[in-house]
């Protein structure tokens, strides 16, 4: 054999094949792209799967005017390097109405900017199949999550519906209206990521990367500080070296401790973390949960 | 070939403490993060209980949480230096057989529990004859609750025996079995000093070594067409076709005869395309780009396999049934058939019997299968689907059954 069968190769072989299921499946899917680390692996693999022809789709970013700029500006670099096609879309009525968490609350602002915006993207271009980044290892609700994951007219998503998946054999049918969110990542870690990044040094954002940022402490969390004007009474930003875990939205996004400035130091802290990475995500401490979110249409 | 991926499924009854011990597994080998596990210790004393309750780790939707029992098929994950393991965790209620053929079809292992007050009863024989239907061969047998019976070895010994009389009827399985206590913590992943009687692995030691061949690298080569790959015309490539799929069975090399089917057009292997460049070979489980020789019309749902031991194109086949719909099967009903990456129009139009799955007797005659039915069924196809027996190849021989609403109404193992 010229490679070893990592448990890597089994998890990029597995997602190859539900790239090709997929478009295969549907008339018009999309690449629901995060700019995340999770999004850089699946456009990867994407690009395996499709090799040596280009990408069959286009990557949709939903952006909430809320995110870091160097997330931006790394989005526009990588997406034309290779060459890809990107549709950004943004609520921007909710935007010009000042949708803000510390405003809204967690739970409506994200349904604002994020799962009224997704729905009505998905509308708009009349995409039939959105692939994700999602991870069944994330939160407990999705680990039931099928890698076919079938959403009503309503971009609604209703555990009971769900068709049982058996084998290799993923059913994309689907009736008017319908839509079908897909999930190569399903079976990856955390930490078969961050390896498998390193594996193919795959580009990722540089927040992930640990440096000396201006944070501020909130509800036990370390907040980024850029956004001044949104600081509470009492919050005293601190410069320490933080790295995030995971990407969100600026205001939602906690950083964590860290001197981990290379792919191998996250590779290190990956496989020691006793904390979840959805830990340092604002948007899932709510009441609203994980659960609540998919059912409304949430990614 | 041995994997270093372990999936495998975990079946047991409503309160032989399968929870429990997948948590208490995820915990252990810090699989469950801290933060996870501070959730399930504060959801446990908010409804009156102390310290952790494993099981609040694993229910994962509030209607479950809510009313204390598992509602689907969860994937769970752990790693230890040894290998990955992919829990398919299926509830063991009698109205959710569906659950575990599910979580059994993609698993190469099979963890039965068993309470150790109960011996084997009639559901733990019904969890093993499933799993094995659907083709593991590979058993261990969790003997729980032994702080209940006082880590008596002939509590556990009773149990054993029992056990591997009922594997040895079901025939070609390894059986290998652990008395624990999912709750103390004796023998999953550390050691018992309460059960000195016990010499033999942990149940994480017999998950880690417990060497499986993947049986699919020893098979026929089959490899099913997912999509024709057409790009523009590029310097490198000016003019390339190639077929993408995934290598179901077997292994293939650049030069190696081959045949499609179903028109049985023969041709040659050429190249084995990936991104990382070309391979010499591809083994089963690679997802790769084949191009052949000749200009052939070849589209999604065709197989390509070795000229050796080609498989079958057949319209008609007998295949057990497991009906997962409430809508009930109806006779001469047109369905659609997904076989491989192809789909066709399908009928069944008789049905031989219906397995009782408590006693494993054979029932008929029976004009219908509900929800959890298991029966053997005669299928016809509209057009041919090229397959194998299951028996001798899971990614050839199983199908899926949808009805007009485009459910999955029911999964299939095509006999020989």
């Amino acid at each position: 054999m010229t490679k070893e069968w990592t448990h890597l190769r089994e998890l990029e072989s597995e997602s190859i094949y539900i790239f090709r299921e997929t478009v295969a499946q549907f008339r018009n899917p999309v690449l629901l792209y995060s700019i995340g680390k999770d999004s850089s692996v699946l456009v990867h693999l994407a690009r395996k799967a499709f090799y040596p022809g280009p990408l069959p789709f286009p990557l949709l970013h939903v952006d909430t005017g809320y995110k870091f700029p160097e997330m931006i500006k790394f989005r526009d670099e990588f997406t034309k390097s290779i060459g890809a096609r990107l549709i950004v879309h943004r609520n921007e009525d909710a935007i010009a109405a000042g949708a803000h968490p510390l405003k809204l609350g967690v739970a409506r602002c994200c349904g604002q900017l994020k799962t009224a915006a997704l729905l009505h993207a998905l509308d708009k271009h009349q995409f039939d199949a959105a692939i994700g980044g999602a991870r069944r290892e994330e939160e407990r609700s999705r680990a039931k999550e099928r890698v076919f994951s079938l959403r009503d007219a309503f971009g609604q998503w209703d555990p009971r519906r769900q068709r049982p998946e058996l084998w290799s054999l993923y059913s994309g049918a689907i009736t008017e209206g319908e839509t079908m969110r897909v999930f190569p990542l399903s079976n990856w870690t955390e930490g078969d990521i961050w390896q498998y990044i390193l594996q193919e040094q795959i580009p990722v954002v540089p927040l992930y990367f640990a440096k000396e940022r201006l944070v501020v402490r909130r509800n036990g969390t370390l907040i980024p500080a850029d956004e001044a004007k949104h600081l509470k009474e009492g919050e005293q930003p601190e410069l320490l070296s933080v790295r995030f875990r995971t990407l969100v939205c600026v205001p939602c996004t906690g950083a964590v401790g860290s001197c981990a400035t290379t792919l191998e130091g996250i590779v290190a802290e990956a496989g020691a973390a006793k904390i979840s990475e959805r830990s340092t995500r604002i948007i899932d401490h709510g009441s609203n949960t994980m659960e609540d979110k998919k059912r409304e249409g949430y990614f | 070939m041995s994997i270093n991926v372990l999936r495998f499924t975990t079946a047991g009854n409503v309160d032989d403490g399968k929870s429990t011990l997948i948590g208490r597994l995820l915990v252990e080998t810090q699989g469950a993060f801290e933060d996870q596990i501070e959730g399930a210790r504060r959801e446990n004393e908010r409804r009156g209980g102390h310290g952790i309750d494993f099981s609040l780790l694993t229910d994962g939707l509030r209607a479950e949480r809510e009313q204390g029992i598992t509602i689907d098929v969860a994937y769970r994950y752990f790693a230890t230096p040894k290998r990955k393991f992919i829990i398919a965790d299926a509830p063991g209620h009698e109205q959710y057989t569906r659950n575990l053929v599910t979580s059994a079809s993609t698993s190469d292992l099979a963890v039965i529990l068993v309470d150790a007050r109960n011996g084997m009863m009639t559901q733990s024989r019904r969890h093993a004859f499933i799993a094995h239907l659907l083709g593991i061969r590979h058993f261990v047998v969790a003997i729980n609750k032994m702080d209940l019976v006082d880590y008596r070895k002939d509590a556990y010994e009773k149990i054993r025996k029992d056990f591997v009389d009922f594997m040895n009827r079901l025939g070609g399985a390894e059986t290998y079995c652990v008395p624990i206590s999912a709750l103390e913590g004796d023998l999953v992943t550390e050691p018992s000093a309460r059960m000195p009687w016990y010499t033999g692995p942990k149940l994480l030691e017999l998950l880690e070594s417990i060497e499986i061949d993947d049986p699919a690298h020893k098979q026929a080569f089959r490899f099913a067409v997912q999509l024709v790959s057409r790009p523009p015309a590029s310097a490198e490539f000016p003019d390339f076709r190639g077929y993408m799929g995934r290598v179901a069975s077997g292994s293939v090399r650049a030069g190696d005869r081959v045949v499609v089917l179903p028109s049985g057009a023969r041709t040659t292997v050429t190249r084995i395309v990936t991104q990382d460049g070309p391979l010499e070979e591809a083994f089963a489980r690679q997802s790769v780009t084949l191009t052949l020789a000749d200009d052939l019309d070849i589209s999604r749902g065709d197989l390509i396999a070795g000229e050796a031991q080609p498989p079958q194109a057949r319209t008609e086949f007998r295949a057990t049934l497991c009906w997962m719909n409430e809508r009930r099967l109806h006779l001469n009903h047109r369905y659609v058939l997904r076989h491989t990456t192809r789909s066709v129009r399908a009928i069944v139009n008789e049905i031989d019997y219906r397995l009782d799955v408590n006693t494993l007797e054979r029932e008929f005659p029976v004009s219908e299968l509900q929800t959890n039915d298991i029966g053997q069924v005669r299928i016809k196809t509209l057009q041919p689907i090229v397959c194998d027996p299951y028996n001798v190849n899971r990614q050839t021989g199983g199908f899926i059954i949808l009805d007009e609403t485009n459910d999955t109404v029911a999964a299939g193992m095509i006999q020989g």
